[in-house]
């Protein structure tokens, strides 16, 4: 296993689309591994997509098992995944590795409902909310060359950080 | 730009607010030489106010020679000073805190006071008067840090909650780090 280089923005190579993984071999499971170590060394460390580390494939890792009193699925490996469902909005804070000392708020799906592939190829669906559906949706954006710095609404005006649609 | 020794000012400009300000202002600067860091502008009552840290090679003298022409062009005060500062240290705040009620003398010391005894370091706090000249609101949003944990100011809350008679709602802020 090995550590990879973080990609940081200005570096033009994140905004650039993904291409979908078609062979589920042995070189893109040791991709996943290190794509996960690198992950896990990160600050944060619950997300990470290839993209952030050069390699432009359809490819995330999310894990936010380690927060505490919130529902979630562990260690998710997600090739070629596509959210299927939206539903509601709420607003939170998200940083990213590729854009060292700033945070900013950014309007995500409250729960989404997502199909994803593993790293053998087996397709999984899955229901996700909250903080979990928020890392998400940050790692899918990774895959389609945007960075929550596209989606950033004012720090300023808390009155409409609360919940702001319900279906 | 990871120049340790940058000499850096701190940059006020309070006037009568009009379209073109923050253009005319930061092309002065820009053609004097000088760059910026942090800003921030907010409209005060309907006057103009932006805080600037500008990085100049020169000294606070030109600073003034650079500015002094547009701020009286532009009707505005202008005030400098030079300040110790560096880039790429934010804060993360942990903690949101929104404050309103009927509008009255005294709420924000008494609301803040108690909070600080609990631990709040305030690291951005934004304020403002509506509803109606007879029967104005306050509201007033924070982010900070809770150096004694968030059921601190949990319970801070509750107390200006019940003896000032406002509403007051405390969330955390958990930053995704993705």
């Amino acid at each position: 296993m090995a550590l990879m280089d973080i990609l940081i923005y200005p570096d033009d190579r994140l905004k650039q689309i993904s291409a979908p993984v078609e062979s589920f071999d042995d070189g893109l499971r040791a991709f996943v591994a290190d794509l996960e170590e690198t992950m896990r060394v990160g600050p944060g460390g619950v997300g990470i997509a290839a993209p952030q580390v050069g390699h432009f494939i359809r490819v995330a890792i999310v894990d936010v098992s380690a927060k505490k009193k919130i529902r979630h699925h562990g260690r998710l490996v997600l090739i070629n995944p596509e959210i299927e469902q939206w539903e509601g909005m709420v607003m939170g804070r998200e940083g990213c590795m590729s854009v060292p000392d700033y945070t900013g708020n950014v309007i995500r799906a409250e729960r989404i409902q997502l199909r994803a592939q593993d790293e053998f190829g087996q397709w999984q669906a899955f229901d996700m909310e909250g903080y979990e559906a928020r890392a998400v949706q940050h790692e899918l954006d990774h895959l389609d060359g945007l960075l929550f710095l596209d989606r950033l609404v004012s720090k300023r005006h808390d009155l409409f950080s609360r919940k702001v649609y319900k279906k | 730009m990871t120049k340790d020794k940058i000499n850096w000012y701190m940059l006020t400009l309070v006037g009568r607010d009009r379209p073109g300000i923050v253009a005319h202002v930061t092309s002065a600067l820009y053609e004097g030489g000088c760059n910026l860091g942090e800003t921030s502008m907010m409209r005060l009552g309907g006057n103009f106010t932006i805080m600037m840290m500008v990085q100049c090679d020169n000294s606070k003298t030109t600073l003034h020679e650079v500015m002094d022409g547009v701020a009286e062009s532009l009707g505005l005060k202008l005030h400098v000073d030079p300040i110790k500062a560096k880039l790429h240290e934010h804060r993360q705040p942990d903690v949101r805190i929104s404050v309103y009620g009927a509008d009255r003398a005294g709420i924000v010391a008494r609301v803040t006071e108690t909070l600080a005894e609990a631990g709040l370091d305030i690291l951005e706090l934004e304020s403002d008067v509506a509803g109606t000249e007879a029967a104005p609101i306050y509201i007033m949003n924070m982010e900070g840090h809770a150096a004694e944990g968030f059921e601190a100011l949990e319970s801070a809350l509750d107390i200006v909650r019940r003896e000032q008679g406002i509403e007051a709602s405390i969330s955390r802020i958990e930053t995704m780090v993705g």
